[in-house]
């Protein structure tokens, strides 16, 4: 078909958390511009399991609409490739040249250990949550929802926050492997809302002290965690952590 | 053929469910502690049953496939959850919900379960705003409402296109909170593999780590099983790309009954298919519905030079235009049930008037309103008395841009067409199944302690879903009825102590989990898993889709027998049991989306009617439309296994007291 390229991949192949691992190549040819860039993968590991020689490239995706959260490409360079506000299974191939050449790599943070290739495990993430990512309400006790009216800024802006998907393209992204802008976005979204009121305080403590505990670095406000977020949460929210961190730790009982 | 019983308490439809709750049997606290629940499923069902019943004090645990519990495919769904808390004094109420939904259903689901559903919808609002959810709201700071399809009222609550996403990490978040207090144990990256029952009892389940590839035993007192729908049978479809039905396919295998697989949803506003190369479809949710207008040219040369490229679909004039929804259903327009909007466009498309390349698409306009209702409106506010036609569509693209910005550039992304300058394109495809394993008023199967909830189950969208219904079921199921029926079973347990996983029924059942695969390494043929997925997808999409008939589900059912019989001769799955092995998971469910395939055109070809997303071409009235049997099938049909290849049919009569049941009308 006319317009259709061929693709030089160099990709990360290593066999599980133990191993020592290589950027291996391969050529994609006659890729489509309509595909995504999962959809290439898909073709090129449909061939590796025809010729029997390589196993087929482990890698996380599921919904294939930038919405789960699971994929997690760095591309050359940059996490989720070279588009802003896109995820690597919204990415399509029409966003590359012919012939280009492609360095795709699993996210790098030492708190996102590799399992398989691109495969990395995030449960850091989870446990940053399960330590105060939440408003403490047992299912039943719910007011009437109306009965607490929000202005409608507050609440724009804390589902701007809530807009994350926790892929941690933000860590891969900084230098320093910090989790700031995916905590931040937590906490801000909550820290919003008049229900997050009560746990104010004590959320941002133990979410910033999960943080550390997980071994992710501290933030440098380099912004880089911004430019590649693929939902583009902004840095202000790591702004509001700071406040939320000082407040509690000077002005809370909790602190 | 035999009947089978519901278990709906007797009594007024009004006061069924609340006089249940009250007479149900109690489970004390000290007891609980006692009880350990599994949960397999981690999507709103799975989560908020998961946190409801850890609050409650039960030891629960649950297993999800996903990296993380939050990456369900819950968290994709976009457009919104209904609720019956009729705030914009538009004439909403229990009933209406309850009607719309048995309507929408075109009358095959049942009343009971359907106005639990209805009376429950306030109650999850309340829940997820009180956990957090951003829902929109308006100016004064109350929630906002927009209008989803077969309905007359604003009943819709939504977080922009991502509400799905927004009530998910609500559930999720309290199930990280019970998990960080040690309520529930979480196993990410994990699938079940089999259920395991022991003296007629369901009783604990095999899965395995995805990571690592060992085989785990788990014992539950009960197990809940909240693992989606399988539309992904189709191969294509708007499912996430490892959404499957083992997990539903194992229980069905061991004795629980499979209900209505013929009841699939197609869909209306997907982005159409661009090549062979194509792994999942994206939907486009049916909140545009509310402002996009749906055409076809009127003329067929017109159509064929847009197809050219001839044509800019701008430039044709307004009276050349075919809105087709709105012609054929005035009362309801863009806004019918989904099964009816989807067949109109496959109607239209199949009468030569598609406008892509390949003749399968329509277009979904938002000109007229973008400029004209929105537009306008800004204007006023701004005091400009005679905007220009430039103004108006400047003025309409920031609101559109509020209202929809995420799916118009997720539709930019993926089609490389600005949708705020051109029509989008659009076309159906599958999205939902109705169908799934046949439960009773409580939930539960026909395997006693075995539970499905939410997707998984079949019992409350009849033959069509409608619109923003899968989040309510989901969170209802899992927050507010199964924390109350699973005492009626519980409650004869507590003095049942934990089995231990040594028990012959656990070492049994990971011995038939290790063979199947080791059978599947050793088949060792040439055609990777895909290969087979995509043949078993065209297969169902062609002869079980939006359309059916005797012959082809006929020639489909020999067609899957033959490919069942070639996959497990000539499919090569690579790499190692003992390993991360993302091919052998697939292959495993590609293995039983075969099976399930047969079982949905044997179920279609055995319904002598059209209802809802079921429409058989030799059941159809003058004007199209979907012509039902109620005196034959006014019924559930819920298939036993007996052997691969080979069911028993049983029954659930579907009895109508509160609704007159009629020929479903939207005109």
């Amino acid at each position: 078909m006319s317009g259709n390229m061929n693709i030089n991949l160099k990709v990360w192949r290593q066999k599980n958390g133990k191993s020592q691992g290589k950027l291996v190549d391969y050529k994609v040819e006659n890729v489509s511009p309509d595909m995504s860039f999962l959809e290439m993968f898909d073709v090129l590991n449909d061939r590796l399991i025809n010729e029997g020689k390589d196993e087929p490239i482990a890698f996380d995706h599921d919904c294939r609409e930038g919405i789960c959260g699971s994929c997690s490409m760095y591309i050359n360079g940059r996490p989720h490739g070279p588009n802003q506000g896109v995820t690597t299974c919204q990415l399509h191939m029409r966003s590359f040249k012919d012939n280009d050449t492609i360095v795709v790599e699993p996210w790098r943070s030492a708190a996102f250990p590799v399992i398989k290739d691109l495969a990395t495990n995030r449960s850091a993430f989870d446990r940053i949550i399960a330590s105060g990512g939440f408003i403490s309400i047992n299912t039943g006790n719910a007011q009437d929802a109306n009965n607490l009216p929000i202005p409608k800024g507050d609440a724009d802006d804390s589902f701007a926050a809530a807009a994350c998907i926790g892929c941690g393209a933000c860590v891969a992204a900084c230098k320093n492997s910090s989790a700031m802008l995916f905590v931040s976005a937590k906490v801000s979204q909550l820290a919003l809302l008049p229900q997050g009121a009560p746990e104010r305080a004590t959320r941002v403590l133990n979410m910033v002290a999960q943080m550390d505990a997980e071994g992710f670095g501290s933030c440098t406000n380099t912004g880089a965690c911004e430019a590649e977020c693929p939902k583009q949460i902004s840095l202000t929210n790591i702004a509001r952590l700071n406040r939320e961190y000082y407040k509690a730790t000077l002005f809370s009982s909790e602190g | 053929m035999s009947k089978i019983d519901s278990k709906i308490p007797a009594g007024d439809l009004e006061t069924k469910w609340t006089k249940y709750k009250s007479s149900v049997p109690l489970v004390n606290p000290s007891n609980k502690r006692n009880l350990e629940i599994v949960v397999v499923g981690s999507g709103l069902a799975g989560s908020s049953a998961a946190t409801s019943l850890a609050e409650l004090g039960y030891k629960v645990k649950v297993f999800c496939f996903q990296d993380s519990p939050r990456r369900a495919h819950s968290i994709a769904a976009q457009g919104g959850i209904n609720a019956a808390k009729n705030y914009q004094n538009d004439g909403d109420s229990v009933y209406r919900l309850f009607y719309d939904t048995i309507k929408g259903g075109d009358y095959r689901a049942r009343e009971a379960n359907v106005h639990r559903l209805a009376e429950v919808s306030s109650n999850i609002i309340d829940q997820a705003v009180a956990s957090g959810v951003p829902f929109a709201r308006e100016y004064g700071g109350l929630l906002s409402n927009r209008s989803f399809g077969g309905t007359q009222v604003q009943r819709t609550f939504y977080a922009a296109g991502q509400t799905g996403q927004q009530l998910l990490l609500g559930a999720y978040s309290g199930l990280q909170r019970q998990i960080g207090l040690g309520n529930v144990q979480m196993f990410a990256r994990h699938e079940m593999l089999e259920v395991v029952n022991i003296d007629g009892k369901c009783r604990g389940i095999i899965a395995r780590d995805l990571v690592s590839g060992k085989l785990e035993r788990h014992f539950g007192h009960a197990v809940l099983l909240c693992t989606g729908g399988y539309g992904n049978v189709f191969y294509l479809s708007t499912n996430a790309m490892a959404c499957n039905v083992t997990a539903a396919w194992k229980a069905h295998k061991k004795g629980a009954y499979f209900a209505n697989p013929c009841y699939t949803q197609i869909h209306p506003t997907c982005i159409p298919v661009s090549g062979d190369h194509q792994s999942k479809l994206t939907l486009m949710s049916e909140s545009l519905r509310n402002d996009g207008r749906i055409w076809v040219p009127k003329r067929k040369e017109d159509a064929e030079a847009i197809r050219n490229g001839k044509l800019n679909p701008n430039d044709l004039k307004e009276e050349d235009r075919d809105y087709y929804l709105e012609r054929r259903y005035p009362a309801f327009g863009n806004l019918v049930p989904r099964d009816v909007a989807s067949r109109a466009a496959k109607e239209r498309c199949d009468a030569g008037f598609g406008v892509n390349k390949t003749g399968e698409a329509v277009y979904l306009d938002f000109a007229f309103n973008m400029k004209y209702k929105y537009g306008k409106q800004v204007a006023t506010l701004k005091h400009i008395s005679n905007p220009t036609e430039a103004q108006l569509t400047e003025f309409g693209h920031e609101v559109i841009k509020e209202k929809y910005g995420n799916l118009f550039d997720m539709y930019k992304q993926i089609t490389g067409v600005n949708p705020y300058e051109n029509p989008m394109m659009i076309y159906p495809a599958v999205h939902y199944t109705m169908g799934g394993l046949w439960v009773d008023y409580n939930l539960m199967t026909t395997v006693p302690g075995l539970y499905a909830l939410g997707e998984a189950n079949f019992s409350d969208h009849g033959a069509n879903r409608l619109g923003a219904s899968a989040l309510m079921q989901g969170l209802a199921d899992g927050y507010f009825v199964i924390p109350y029926t699973i005492g009626a079973y519980l409650a004869n347990e507590i003095s049942v102590k934990s089995i231990s996983t040594d028990h012959e029924a656990f070492v049994e059942a990971e011995k038939n989990v290790q063979s199947t695969i080791e059978k599947l390494f050793a088949v060792k043929g040439t055609k990777p898993v895909d290969f087979f997925h995509k043949r078993l997808g065209k297969i169902i999409w062609d002869n079980c889709g939006m359309a059916r008939n005797v012959d082809g589900l006929t020639k489909a059912i020999s067609e899957i027998k033959a490919l069942r019989e070639e996959f497990w001769n000539d499919v090569r799955v690579t790499g190692e049991a003992n390993d991360f092995n993302p091919e052998l998971e697939k292959a495993g469910r590609v293995a039983d989306f075969i099976e399930l395939g047969e079982l949905m055109c044997k179920d279609a070809l055995e319904r002598n009617e059209s209802c809802g997303g079921h429409f058989r071409e030799d059941h159809q009235t003058e004007e199209g439309e979907a012509l039902r049997d109620d005196e034959n099938f006014k019924n559930v049909s819920a298939w036993e296994f007996k052997e691969t290849g080979n069911w028993d049919l049983h029954q659930e009569e579907l009895v109508y007291e509160n609704i007159k049941i009629a020929q479903r009308s939207y005109k």
